[in-house]
């Protein structure tokens, strides 16, 4: 599954700003979407009654109805993105948008979890590089996940951070369950210890 | 060795590989918790790789989202809100089947919501680790166990090898002294300690829930309380077990023989932290100052004492909630008229949450124009309820009696509140449109939900209580 996210990419990309903070899952994906059993398909619901009037037709004031937006790699969102529903839906909406990266100041937790699953990095940025990229929305972005560095615009440059492991098996696209599965016989002892 | 947490205790029991630099610990689960939601693509994966589930004996499963809340036909047949809600519980049966899962559905006498039917199955217990595709897992915290909520790959994870990667959170400390107040209950301890530390004051950490007032509460409402720990950024909240949860236990595992569940009993009471252990984060709260909480915008952060004046925005994110809501800063939510009063969900959709709701409705009407649903959490908590006749109070009131399962709390099988109309709800989350496109969710307790149904407005709930006609 993550085998697909081998060699993360993320090169002199645009971006979309939303600069609404604590942006919840039930926004990224509504819940009345959550009935498919399937991956695919769900970059048409991403921000559905954000996107989408009463009738379901594009709203022309949604930053993310414009052309631009359909070829973006980068959203930049305020702080404390994806909060709420442990949905994975989230991410899986996101990344067949066509997201690569997700730029906030922070992250809820299980949502940042989910991202790294999916190939979808979440990206940890300050204060001050937030105001910058939502003060030039045309920068372009590119991600240099190996040395943890972030650029923008003509001059821009910060580091980030991402857990170890993490960066390791979206580079390698090394796959995580064959990693747990690789500790059978210390699962088997702990199993044989149990009361 | 070094004073420990309740969490430290129980994280490093069930550490199969400890952590390193390089990658996190591999934790091994006690109990997995499953639903139709977040287990369609987790069994696909497992399927593509021929992979079989590890330890079907570890799973809870059951239907709780999709399910239709009104009464089956003659036939047995449910009224399905779409046919991808029947299509999910289908898949879920299908699953469960094809890999031998046991599956409380709908003839088990212990379906529902799986942080109600969970513990009611007598299967959660102090010091386990406990996960489920679902964000309110941390409900099961509780009991003293170690419960948060993963995601689907996860999901497969733990179907597959019964572990989960996970680096070690920090700890944070809540503690609550003193003694709630009458008419104020665990809801609005957990909303006023979200108004306290934000909604995302616990991100990254484990919150262990102590102090007075949370001894005194019921195990019920420990649940209440544990089960919001996500609304405030927190993955998991604990309560140590003592005399309340052995209570609660015994009878929910009656299979069990005295002897054995002794034993059992006094190795969960000798679970709790050590003195001097450290906590990264600390707050402290008096439950005495705690007033029936109700939120004025659009997430669980946003509440205040019922009696308390809505506070001016001085920001945009709060210009837009208030704009959404429809509300006025600078005078209190008291007398907003409400359309919709929503009681259930795995926050407060258990037998002692429907007494009180039963409580402020004896001898009173629902408020003329006004929806009330009351939805209880299992089919053994409606089972309970019903030989109490609290169903009877309920329907003679003018309140809508429903199945069980997660319903209006996020109105994924077509439970749904109208569009720019105020509803009061019990559950957890008041997020746009959670309940419904366009729908006003405020978040309050049983009682203040209750008493909003029955003056069709936001009402102190103390108004109404004690003095039924
Ligand atoms: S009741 Fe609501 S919060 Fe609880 S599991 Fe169901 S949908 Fe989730």
């Amino acid at each position: 599954m993550t085998g697909k996210t081998k060699g993360f990419e993320c090169t002199r990309a645009t971006m979309v700003v939303l600069t609404q903070n604590n942006i919840d899952t039930d926004q990224i994906i509504p819940a009345r979407y959550l009935t498919t059993t399937v991956r695919e398909g769900m970059g048409e619901l991403l921000f559905y009654d954000w996107r989408r009037d009463g009738e379901g037709n594009l709203r022309d004031d949604c930053p993310l109805n414009t052309p631009e937006a359909a070829r973006a790699g980068v959203l930049v969102a305020g702080s404390n993105f994806g909060c709420g529903s442990s949905r994975e839906h989230a991410p899986w909406a996101l990344g067949d948008f066509g997201f690569k990266a997700i730029l906030s100041t922070d992250f809820a937790d299980i949502f940042r979890a989910n991202c790294l699953k999916n190939g979808l990095l979440p990206v940890a940025i300050s204060a001050e590089v937030y105001e910058c990229l939502v003060a030039n929305p045309d920068a372009r972005i590119t991600i240099d996940l190996e040395k943890q560095e972030l650029r923008y615009g003509n001059d821009g440059m910060c580091a980030f951070k991402i857990d170890s492991f993490s960066r390791q098996c979206m580079l390698e696209g090394i796959d995580e369950l064959d990693f747990l599965l690789s500790h059978q016989d210390a699962i088997d002892a702990f199993e044989a210890g149990q009361p | 060795m070094a004073p420990r947490s309740l969490f430290d205790k129980v994280w490093e029991n069930h550490q199969v590989v400890p952590e390193t630099a390089d990658h996190p610990a591999v934790l091994y689960i006690d109990l997995h918790l499953i639903h139709e939601v977040t287990t369609p693509q987790a069994f696909d994966v497992l399927r593509a790789r021929g992979l079989a589930v590890r330890r079907t004996d570890r799973i809870f499963a059951t239907i709780d989202h999709s399910t239709p809340t009104g009464a089956p036909g003659a036939d047995g047949s449910r009224p399905y809100g779409s046919d991808a809600n029947r299509h999910q519980v289908e898949e879920m049966e299908k699953n469960c089947r094809e890999h031998g899962i046991e599956l409380h559905g709908w003839d088990s006498p212990l379906r529902g919501i799986v942080h109600v039917a969970g513990p009611e199955s007598g299967r959660v217990h102090p010091g386990m680790t406990i996960v489920c595709g679902d964000s309110h897992t941390a409900t099961h915290g509780a009991f003293g166990a170690l419960a948060f909520g993963i995601g689907t790959t996860e999901v497969g994870h733990v179907l597959a090898s019964q572990c989960l990667l996970q680096r070690r959170p920090k700890r944070m400390a809540v503690t609550i002294d003193g003694a709630l107040a009458p008419g104020v209950s665990a809801k609005d301890m957990i909303l006023a300690i979200i108004a306290k530390t934000g909604i995302h004051g616990g991100v990254g950490h484990v919150i262990e829930y102590r102090g007075e007032a949370v001894r005194a509460l019921t195990m019920e409402s420990r649940m209440t309380l544990c089960n919001m720990s996500i609304e405030a950024g927190a993955r998991a909240g604990m309560v140590a077990p003592d005399d309340v949860t052995i209570s609660w236990l015994r009878p929910h595992m009656s299979d069990m023989p005295e002897a054995d569940f002794k034993r059992r009993a006094e190795a969960w009471l000798q679970l709790k932290g050590d003195d001097g252990a450290v906590f990264e984060k600390e707050v402290i709260i008096d439950a005495g100052a705690i007033a029936p909480m109700v939120t004025w915008g659009t997430n669980p952060g946003t509440a205040i004492g019922v009696d308390q004046p809505v506070p001016a925005a001085d920001n945009d994110d709060d210009r837009q909630a208030l704009e959404y809501m429809g509300i006025e800063a600078g005078k209190p939510l008291l007398g907003l008229p409400v359309k919709t009063v929503f009681i259930g969900s795995c926050t407060n959709g258990r037998l002692p949450d429907l007494e009180q709701v039963a409580a402020v409705l004896k001898g009173r009407s629902v408020h003329p124009g006004l929806r009330m649903l009351v939805v209880p959490g299992s089919e053994q908590t409606k089972r309970d309820a019903e030989a109490m006749g609290l169903d009877k109070i309920f329907m003679e009131a003018g309140a809508e009696w429903r199945e069980a399962g997660c319903s209006m709390c996020l109105s994924m099988n077509g439970d749904i509140a109208p569009r720019g109309e105020v509803i009061v709800s019990t559950s957890n989350r008041n997020f746009v449109g959670r309940q419904g496109p366009g729908a006003r969710t405020i978040l309050a307790s049983p009682a203040t939900a209750a008493a909003a149904a029955v003056t069709g407005c936001v009402t102190d709930p103390r108004r109404l209580m004690g003095d039924s006609q």
